[in-house]
């Protein structure tokens, strides 16, 4: 469990975080969203007690980071941004290193070793120095290293930063098989990283908490959830379709994409117009290679609820 | 103690992962060699001590001990390792000391492998082992006094050149602070007491007796007693700096 409380950083006059404050539980996958220089970073680093708070508190596992540092970090497994480590070591030493320091013995020690190489697969790179790795692998060793102890709770700082979507993937699936009973916190700007393995999500602008829901919730504040999108098979077509759709039932604005054919239905407030559409296009056999249901676009919801938070004093 | 143990080794294998390692003891023991020989008539003397030998270990280190204390805390800052570091479960000064530590031990590894000169000067003579022994001990304190500022000044910085050249200036200043060199600055305008204060950081005039093969209290107690305080001045540097 993390708890955060009231928390805030100035670096002199600059806010970095303005009284934040947040909850996660075991079994949750929280994502931490926001444009760069949001305060992530900031939060991230006070809750792995690297740097002091101005104000506020936190705690990893009821261990508050100021107050009892050694049980918070133990129980913590953290992953720095940019996934730092030592490039003249090999993985096997490096995570040998982590494991001595973090007093894991005998048996134990060297299940959770085996255990952490044969799931982040770093078999094949072992023996070699980390400098000679790709970055992909860097990242999986930074992984490796954050729970090698098995850590109650987990904050890993954009853990799929500069990888290859294979590689995200991976790093994604990998999260989601840990997540029962741990308590996760990962930070990214990658909005499908959301969609894809959090259960809630907390937006953080200017160093201000937005919004802080589950994932559907905040796809709902889309202007584009429940929507309906068409792909016009005949360009001429447009014109025509378009002023069917603004007359139908529901609709409440018509976007129109000249570029490949596409025209978006939105909603009027609390409508759902997908079935008069659907009935309207089979009726007057519209030539479409798509008609679908739009669940709402994060990266709008994202735009329009960080730029308002840059407007604001 | 998981962790002064694990970080130690940790950082002393480090050293020796890079050549930087091998060109230090080289240059150590070919410099060590040339000076006791050259310019400390070592031969000419017709003694049978190491006067010659440790006499030029404060200038020796002058320059060696700052490149091996450069690294120390810059390039993990710079290289970002330390927010690795410092986020495991380990307090920051358990920390410094181990890093102090595989440092130190680096440097007393180049000063044992000086043991063929004691092979030697015992060939030749009977020469009092005890104060060689007391010579050497000293020698290392000495080390580590400069390591200790190294140290501190590393942890200030993120660019090891930088780190390097701010310890050999705070090094030479410490050497020198009971000769008229530093003193001239004081004179004058300090009262007697600060004066003798200033005096009394010098490193020369300490480690003048010890390698003459007096162990004095008083001049351990100084080494030791600078390790500390430049030691908890590193863990003061990190906990302000090392985020930046």
């Amino acid at each position: 469990m993390i708890e955060v409380s009231g928390l805030t950083k100035r670096y002199g006059d600059v806010v970095a975080i303005s009284d934040l404050s947040f909850r996660v539980v075991a079994g949750e996958i929280l994502g931490f969203l926001g444009p760069n220089g949001a305060g992530k970073t900031t939060t991230m680093r006070i809750i792995a007690g690297f740097i002091a708070p101005t104000a506020g508190t936190a705690a990893v596992l009821g261990h508050d980071v100021a107050r009892e540092p050694l049980a918070a970090r133990q129980a913590l497994g953290y992953l720095p941004e940019g996934a730092p480590s030592w490039p003249e070591m090999t993985p096997r030493s490096f995570l040998a290193f982590i494991a001595d320091v973090r007093g894991l013995k005998g048996d134990r020690r060297r299940r959770r070793l085996t255990d952490t190489i044969d799931r982040l697969g770093l078999g094949p790179v072992l023996d070699q120095t980390i400098d000679t790795l790709s970055k992909g692998f860097k990242r999986r060793v930074g992984l490796a290293q954050a729970i090698v102890h098995d850590p109650p709770v987990l904050v890993l700082d954009e853990p799929t930063d500069g990888l290859d979507p294979n590689q995200k993937h991976e790093v994604r699936t990998l999260i989601s098989e840990m997540a029962p009973g741990k308590t996760i916190v990962i930070s990214t700007h990658i909005l499908e990283e959301v969609d894809a393995v959090c259960t809630r999500a907390i937006i953080v602008a200017r160093g201000r908490l937005l919004v802080d829901e589950r994932p559907a919730t905040l796809q709902a504040r889309s202007r584009y959830h429940n929507a309906v999108t068409l792909t016009v098979a005949e360009p001429a077509d447009l014109p025509h379709i378009a002023a069917a759709l603004r007359a139908a039932p529901g609709v409440g604005d018509v976007e129109v994409d000249l570029r490949d054919g596409r025209l978006t239905a939105l909603p009027a407030p609390g409508q759902l117009p997908l079935a008069a559409i659907s009935e309207l296009a089979t009726r007057e056999h519209w030539n479409l290679h798509e008609l679908r249901l739009e669940a709402g676009r994060l990266d709008e919801v994202f735009r329009t609820v960080t730029s308002a938070a840059e407007q604001m004093p | 103690m998981n962790g002064l143990r694990a970080i130690y080794q940790r950082e002393l294998a480090s050293y020796f992962a890079t050549p930087l390692a091998y060109v230090f003891i080289v240059i150590f023991l070919l410099l060590a060699g040339a000076v006791t020989f050259s310019l400390g008539g070592f031969y000419e003397r017709g003694q049978a001590d190491l006067a010659p030998f440790f006499n030029f270990h404060p200038w020796l280190y002058l320059f060696l001990v700052p490149a091996v204390a450069m690294r120390l805390w810059a390039e993990e800052r710079r290289s970002g390792s330390v927010e690795l570091l410092l986020t495991l479960p380990v307090r920051p000064g358990v920390a410094v000391v181990a890093k102090f530590l595989a440092g130190l031990t680096f440097v007393g590894l180049a000063l044992v492998l000086t043991f063929p000169i004691w092979i030697t000067v015992n060939y030749l003579g009977s020469p009092d082992n005890g104060a060689i022994l007391a010579g050497y001990v000293g020698s290392l304190l000495m080390a580590g006094g400069f390591l200790a500022v190294g140290s501190a000044l590393s942890a200030a910085t993120r660019s090891q050149v930088i780190a390097f050249i701010l310890t050999v200036v705070v090094c030479f200043l410490l050497l020198l602070a009971g000769f008229p060199l530093v003193l001239d600055v004081f004179r004058g305008w300090a009262p007697a007491p600060l004066l003798d204060a200033v005096a009394s950081l010098s490193f020369l005039t300490h480690f003048q007796a010890i390698s003459k093969g007096v162990l004095d209290l008083r001049d351990l107690l100084y080494f030791i007693m600078t390790i500390g305080v430049w030691l908890y001045a590193t863990t003061l540097v990190l906990e302000l700096r090392k985020a930046d």
